[in-house]
């Protein structure tokens, strides 16, 4: 394992990680505030990735395409959270799941038929490709840096909005109590829908800058959303900054598995089974993880709501 | 207090009564299915039915943690792989016999409650939720990577389980009787303990634990001995799928597996063991009606499930409840 390695692969943890927190983001918030769980906030991602693909084959620019695309992400999340999401948040959980669920099975579908079953790609921006060097012998993609810091200020931003504006404040305070901050005359539902729209907006950004290092294809937000719920858990329902250090905790931790798992094993067994043995446990790895924080801390490491 | 607990709700009266007549109808359907079947295609027919009742099956396990003790499990789908994974690795070593084979995912299904139970049950609500689905993940991969055994492609199975060497369920009506036996029997050891004083500790612990602690039960331990129930009940369920579908694969573990348990569930009506039966049969006629019309039939069914959450709260049972209550009775 030589150091270059290491340092590409720990760069590549943070990418993942910054990825994961803009979709744990907005899905802790959502859950935190209005107790609410929304499976298709995965579909959301995936969403924005298709979003992008095709406005920048309308316009061939991948800055008016990205926006397009928030733009268009946002609307429809705001028409979900209309139609069906708005009569779910008094349902038990249950519930729900179910109905988030269905929206699942919807939308890939759907992409399916609009878009076609194969993966679709997206170029990387001009002036972001290529590959910049990190030390002698060896190189980097410019855009897997530019996602780790368009990640980090939109992590920075998020901090200043939450921290230190008034609805910030009263999103803090909805998560803590929700109903407390409605019966001291907070329209709820508003504030609600605001920070819906953002959530939206912060998973199909996260879609559009993935976008192009990865294919775009049907069912490309489900792993990634039971990995931002793995990751809001860890977190503590409802906390940004759990959500933000979760989330690079689980991107490094689930990248190094999968790089080093096999190689570490092979100083303990014999290279045949640690080549079997590896690829598993590196899988795990993160599930493990999270069995052990919620077993010491089974509301996760920064618990927010107060019982 | 053992007065309370012997004077039971009305709602619990209601549901005693019912469940006279409604389970005794399913039951006897799925008896005589067979029969009429014949004139048709039969095979067909019973294949269908077979994977109704394996179903029928996992969901009722699930229904029993979920409905009655309000443990909402988003991993149900890992026992019923272990059950089928049992086999599968079994019958790959030549182990065919059902007495070696049925005990082992009991068992080993059983194994997996209990050590997942254990620190799921440490938390609560939508944390649960989460760590189920996060065993049931972690379950999944485990299947994935066991590269001996078909890894991601799965495993066939060869040979249907034999009793002392005998294949009697390799004919499929034979089979079907089988399935149907074991959710029979199924169906009436989790009522059962459902109305047992077990089992009245374990849903008065979805009603209120912090009462039941006061009385004395210690709810952690109630709860992980329903879990590890469900888990076993959920393993037959998987013993009984491999040997319907003869293949095993790490694709009976995946969470959307797990979530059509759920849906299964609320379909028929949580909280009433035979709803499952009905909820399960609902869910696999609906896709096989609707994926006989159209291949994009997962356009339809999506907002299908969006709409049953929004309108028909409890399910199919609920729903024949209120048209009841609405035009029967009045």
């Amino acid at each position: 394992m030589s150091t270059g390695l290491f340092v590409v692969q720990v760069l590549n943890g943070l990418q993942f990680g910054v990825l994961l927190f803009l979709i744990a983001a907005g899905l802790t918030l959502v859950f935190g505030v209005m107790d609410f769980i929304n499976l298709a906030h995965g579909v959301q991602y995936m969403l924005g990735a298709y979003l992008a693909v095709a406005f920048y084959a309308l316009t061939g620019n991948f800055l008016i395409a990205l926006v397009l695309a928030l733009a268009a992400a946002l609307v429809f999340g705001l028409l979900l959270e209309f139609l069906v999401f708005r009569h779910l948040y008094d349902r038990d959980h249950l519930e729900q799941v179910i109905a988030t669920f269905g929206i699942i099975i919807f939308l890939n579908q759907a992409v399916k038929t609009v878009w076609g079953a194969a993966p679709l790609t997206l170029p990387i921006p001009e002036i972001f490709t290529g590959s910049i060097v990190l030390m002698p012998g060896l190189l980097y993609p410019v855009w897997r840096l530019v996602i780790i810091a368009s990640g980090l200020a939109v992590g920075l931003l998020l901090y200043v909005l939450v921290s230190h504006t008034r609805v910030g404040m009263l999103v803090r305070a909805g998560a803590t109590n929700a109903r407390i901050v409605s019966a001291l005359g907070v329209d709820i539902r508003r504030l609600f829908m605001i920070v819906f729209g953002f959530g939206t907006m912060l998973a199909a950004f996260a879609g559009a800058m993935i976008a192009p290092i990865l294919s775009v294809e049907p069912g490309m937000g489900d792993t990634v959303l039971i990995l931002a719920f793995v990751v809001i858990v860890i977190g503590g329902i409802g906390s940004m900054r759990g959500a933000f250090l979760a989330a690079l905790l689980i991107g490094l931790v689930d990248t190094l598995g999968r790089s080093f798992a096999t190689d570490i094993l092979r100083l303990v067994m014999p290279p045949s089974p640690a080549r079997t043995v590896g690829p598993a446990i590196a899988s795990m790895l993160i599930y493990v993880l999270m069995a052990l924080v919620l077993y010491f801390r089974p509301a996760g490491l920064f618990p927010v709501r107060g019982r | 207090m053992a007065q309370t607990l012997a004077a039971p709700n009305a709602l619990h009266v209601r549901r005693a009564n019912r469940v006279g007549v409604l389970p005794a109808m399913i039951f006897l359907v799925l008896a005589l299915a067979p029969a009429g079947a014949a004139f048709g295609p039969e095979s067909y027919v019973l294949g269908l039915f077979t994977r109704v009742m394996v179903f029928a099956i996992a969901a009722m396990a699930l229904d029993f943690i979920c409905g009655y003790g309000g443990l909402v499990s988003f991993g149900h789908a890992a026992f019923v792989g272990i059950g089928a994974y049992a086999v599968g690795i079994l019958g790959a070593h030549g182990i065919t016999d059902m007495l070696v084979s049925l005990p082992a995912a009991l068992l080993l299904s059983a194994i997996f409650a209990y050590m997942t139970g254990t620190v799921c049950l440490r938390t609560k609500s939508v944390y649960f939720i989460m760590i189920t689905l996060a065993f049931g993940q972690m379950a999944y991969f485990i299947a994935g990577s066991l590269a001996p055994y078909g890894g991601d492609d799965g495993l066939t199975v060869r040979m249907r389980s034999t009793l002392l060497g005998f294949p009697f369920l390799q004919n499929d009506r034979t089979f079907y009787y089988f399935v149907l036996l074991s959710l029979f029997v199924s169906y009436l050891v989790l009522r059962a303990i459902v109305y047992s004083r077990f089992g009245r500790v374990f849903r008065g612990a979805r009603e209120n634990p912090t009462r039941m602690a006061t009385l004395g039960f210690d709810v952690f331990r109630f709860q992980r001995v329903g879990y590890v129930i469900a888990g076993a009940v959920g393993g037959l369920s998987g013993f009984l799928l491999a040997n319907a579908a003869e293949f095993v694969s790490p694709a009976y573990m995946s969470w959307q597996r797990s979530g059509e348990l759920i849906i299964m569930v609320l379909f028929g009506g949580i909280g009433s063991l035979h709803g499952a039966i009905i909820g399960a049969a609902a869910y696999l006629l609906i896709e096989e009606l609707l994926g006989g019309i159209t291949e994009q039939w997962k356009l339809i069914f999506g907002p299908l499930l969006v709409l049953v959450v929004l309108f028909a709260r409890g399910g199919l049972l609920g729903l024949a409840d209120t048209i009841r209550g609405r035009f029967g009775r009045g």
